[in-house]
């Protein structure tokens, strides 16, 4: 029985360590199979923090190693064995011992110190370029709001940025305080009310780019998701030109049900009469991908969904549910798929 | 009267009626009583604490999980930080500190034993104010129970527009009243350590666990007070009409966040100093040996306390502050690396070349050593502003601060509780349970702690109820929350051990450990006079001169 207990403790322990190496595999692996991931920057200002975090971990690396060796050989070594119950020899301190281990930690100190300076100094006090991209991102209770002042483009939750130019966005709040988190393009940087902030990037691949708010700003903090849509230069001019444009005017029973209940208080169709500015701007809707800040994708079926009651998607949202009739509601998201 | 008589006070005599017991507990005032008081009451919350934990993590087990909704999982995270900080950590170093210190001296009681009957009941009345929002903090308006802000409630979250009802009350209300009892018993605290030392015990023979914890109770009076000022201040605003810190009128949330981490950094050191303290007491005594560089020891910690004073705003790295002041934040925090790099050369030291006699008071202080490292380390990172602007807010530092609180102060604190058990009770705790804890709670924190790490690198906030699918987060929040229930189970051993052996356990004797500090002159449990003659030393270690007489400590020091 001893023997057999024996080899299932072996086999316990060897599925434990092949469990554990898959894992830490996995783990060095992770950066890349997330979209998400800090450790693959593409833009300047998330290529310097990466290689400033790089050094400092290898820093604390060689710390750990150092120390943890200590511990584990003073663990194993001076372990109290057998029955010997005679005190070791009783030692009170060292005074060039302790001056080796505060001197060494102040000049480790001292150089990290210098090497993250350097780089705040690099990143927060960046020259801005004349021609720089100029985005305001607005944060509200769960989405967020992109105005870009000199192309007189107003969107929503889809930031659109020109590949390889830099953009400085300014960052401000509708309500409570946010934070703008897209980990390959930089760190994050709060929107809080009452304390304009700013950051920039200068992303260096074309694509689409994830994120998500990263300060807690009440109920559905979790569904404030960011997606920044990083172009060429001529795909982002097309973009501007597009949202440029003012909405498709037509006459539909949608257009008059949208106008004739709040919608109008909160949303903005230029052009028309909803000029409301607490909720997203709905003049090209249609262009974007995702609705309720990249909760959901933007199909027909979710806009009804949304419309009929959008705390079945995001519990918590500042849209209330109009209480709209099938027949409403149809007549809506027909007029929402013509914009634009 | 023969002199028998009062040598034998009739050991015998009917048990009292439970209800004069209990009643005795209420009305006690002394220190030994309140610090139990203390310790039970802190034990009590943990469980709490423990079940919300566990209910986030079976909520984030899987992406668009609809276990809770947004609203609960809120509730949850808010009152698990609240619980754990002001209704745990704090009521367990105050027990310990307050039945340690006046025995650890060769005093009979604190200073002002009144004053700390008062602080122990005002922060007990501060937890249930707390949880009576369960059932009060909806209001007229219907609107919620719990509190929902966050631990660090944020403004403009906590003001009327976005906070209705009276949750947010709630927690104003139980943290300011609490605040005062934390204010009183720290005042009690550097009275007793500064008045009330037996003769012979100078500053500088003082165990490592006094000076740690004078360090501790001056903290808490620099560092509580601005947080009560910011709630009086908070209270004002939603009540009175003032805009300290209404957006919407001019006034200013950063003003908030550093009021709130002017208290809130110190805090961690408020709470790790006297687990810092459990390590000096317990890795000389099972390693056999004096603690290496006690002067040294004494200046690191004054020094951790005095620049834990000037690091609060790299909780701010991402609110935007001039590149100048991230500078000086980023230097401040950095520099208290050195003397707590310092400390845990010291405890290395001292178990360096002695006999480690692996008792579980000394597993979790060699648990403690690795995990306070690691955290230590992962703490430099953090404090590198850059690397924290994308680390800030995700689950990299969730995972970094419970490393610091459950690696480090929690393993001590369990430390703690298994070496002055038989002092607290007169009885051993079972040896096999308290080793099963440890290995359990031990694999259950890695699990949990060492895979939160990845998420966070992986671009996961804080603070979300739910999460999109696709982003590589999945695998690592199965893991962390297998690892809860590991630790679940290793608290249920806990407590059950506790209770048995309260019951069942064999006689601890006075000394079962062979230890040095005056605590152990005395009986087990010591009687509420503690010492019937008040001891007299001559060094760090009276215990050791009087074992040892042929080599006694006062010859070295």
């Amino acid at each position: 029985v001893k023997e057999t207990s024996g080899q299932y403790r072996q086999g316990g322990a060897r599925s434990a360590l092949v469990t554990g190496c898959v894992l830490a595999i996995r783990a060095f692996a992770a950066p890349a199979s997330s979209p998400t991931s800090i450790f693959a920057p593409l833009s300047t200002p998330a290529q310097s923090i990466f290689d400033l975090s790089i050094f400092v971990l290898i820093v604390t690396g060689a710390i750990f190693i150092v120390v943890f060796s200590l511990l584990a050989y003073a663990v194993v070594k001076f372990r109290k064995r057998g029955a010997d119950t005679s005190e070791p020899a009783q030692v009170y301190g060292s005074s060039q011992v302790e001056l080796a281990w505060t001197v060494i930690p102040i000049l480790i100190v001292v150089v990290l110190f210098l090497a993250t300076a350097r780089v705040i100094a690099g990143i927060q006090n960046a020259p801005r370029p004349g021609n720089a991209l100029e985005v305001t991102v607005i944060g509200h209770q769960f989405w967020w709001e992109y105005r870009y002042p000199s192309l007189k483009v107003v969107t929503a939750n889809e930031l659109h940025l020109p590949v390889g130019e830099p953009a400085f966005l300014t960052l401000l709040s509708a309500d409570t305080d946010h934070s703008f988190w897209v980990p390959r393009l930089g760190g994050k940087t709060d929107l809080i009310p009452n304390h304009p902030n700013s950051m920039w990037m200068d992303p260096r691949e074309t694509g689409l780019y994830l994120g998500q708010c990263a300060q807690y700003c009440g109920t559905q903090h979790a569904k404030m998701l960011l997606r920044v849509y990083v172009q060429s230069r001529e795909d982002f001019d097309r973009w501007i030109r597009d949202q440029s444009q003012p909405a498709f005017v037509g006459v539909s029973d949608g257009q008059r049900i949208f106008e004739g209940l709040s919608c109008v208080n909160c949303h903005t169709v230029t052009g028309t009469l909803a000029k409301g500015r607490f909720g997203p701007d709905l003049t090209h809707l249609m262009s974007r991908e995702t609705i309720a800040s990249g909760a959901a994708p933007n199909t027909r079926e979710n806009l009804r969904r949304w419309m009929r009651d959008p705390g079945v998607i995001k519990p918590g949202s500042k849209m209330p549910a109009m209480g709209l009739t099938d027949l409403e509601l149809d007549a809506l998201t027909a007029y929402l798929e013509t914009l634009r | 009267m023969s002199t028998n008589s009062v040598a034998w006070p009739i050991p015998d005599a009917a048990p009292r009626p439970l209800v004069e017991q209990l009643h005795g507990w209420v009305t006690t005032v002394d220190h030994k009583r309140l610090g139990i008081l203390y310790i039970v009451y802190a034990l009590l919350f943990l469980v709490i604490g423990g079940v919300e934990a566990t209910i986030m993590r079976i909520q984030l087990m899987r992406p668009q999980n609809d276990f809770v909704s947004p609203q609960v999982f809120n509730r949850m995270f808010t009152m698990h930080g609240t619980t754990m900080i002001f209704f745990v950590a704090m009521p367990l170093v105050f027990g310990f500190g307050n039945y340690l210190v006046p025995l650890m001296i060769g005093a009979r009681d604190m200073a002002f034993p009144r004053l700390n009957a008062f602080s122990f009941w005002m922060t007990a009345f501060g937890g249930l104010l707390l949880y009576f929002s369960f059932i009060g903090g909806d209001g007229l308006y219907g609107a919620g129970n719990a509190p929902d802000v966050g631990w660090f409630a944020y403004a403009p979250l906590t003001s009327q527009t976005f906070s209705r009802g009276h949750s947010t009350d709630f927690w104003i209300l139980s943290l300011l009243v609490s605040g005062f009892g934390s204010v009183g018993t720290a005042i009690n605290i550097i009275a007793t350590i500064l008045s009330m030392r037996c003769p012979g015990m100078t500053l500088g023979r003082m165990p490592l666990l006094a000076w740690l914890n004078l360090t501790m109770a001056g903290l808490v009076i620099l560092a509580v007070s601005p947080l009560t000022a910011a709630q009086a201040m908070l209270l004002i605003d939603r009540y009175l009409g003032a805009h300290f810190f209404d957006t919407q009128a001019g006034g200013s949330a950063v003003i908030w966040m550093h009021f709130f981490w002017i208290f809130g950094h110190p805090e961690v050191y408020v709470l790790v100093i006297p687990a810092f303290a459990f390590a000096s007491e317990i890795i000389p005594v099972f390693s056999r040996k004096p603690i290496f560089g006690y002067p040294v020891m004494v200046a690191a910690t004054l020094c951790i306390g005095f620049i834990g004073m000037s690091v609060w705003a790299h909780h701010m790295f991402t609110v935007g502050m001039s590149a100048g002041a991230n500078t000086f934040f980023v230097l401040s925090t950095m520099a208290i690396a050195v003397p707590t790099g310092i400390k845990i050369f010291n405890w290395l030291a001292t178990m360096w070349g002695g006999q480690i006699h692996f008792k579980t008071p000394m597993l979790f202080c060699a648990g403690f050593l690795f995990q306070f490292l690691i955290a230590g380390l992962t703490g430099i990172m953090l404090s590198v502003a850059p690397f924290n602007w994308q680390l800030g807010s995700s689950y990299f530092v969730v995972a970094h601060f419970h490393y610091v609180i459950v690696g480090g102060i929690l393993f001590t604190t369990f430390g703690a509780f298994y070496y002055w058990f038989p002092k607290m009770s007169g009885r051993m705790y079972n040896e096999a349970l308290g080793k099963l804890h440890f290995w359990l709670f031990f694999i259950g924190f890695h699990l949990t702690f060492d895979f939160m790490h990845i998420p966070g690198i992986l671009g996961m906030p804080r603070r979300i109820y739910t999460y999109e699918p696709g982003r590589g987060w999945e695998l690592w929040n199965v893991i962390v929350t297998i690892g809860a229930f590991f630790q679940a189970a290793g608290i249920l051993i806990f407590v059950a051990n506790l209770v048995w052996s309260y019951f069942k356990g064999s006689l601890a004797g006075s000394d079962p450990w062979d230890a040095w500090t005056l605590e152990w002159s005395t009986t087990s449990p010591p009687p509420s006079y503690n010492f019937a003659k008040l001891p007299e030393v001559k060094s760090r270690r009276p215990l050791w001169d009087l074992k040892h007489p042929e080599d006694p400590d006062w010859r070295y020091e």
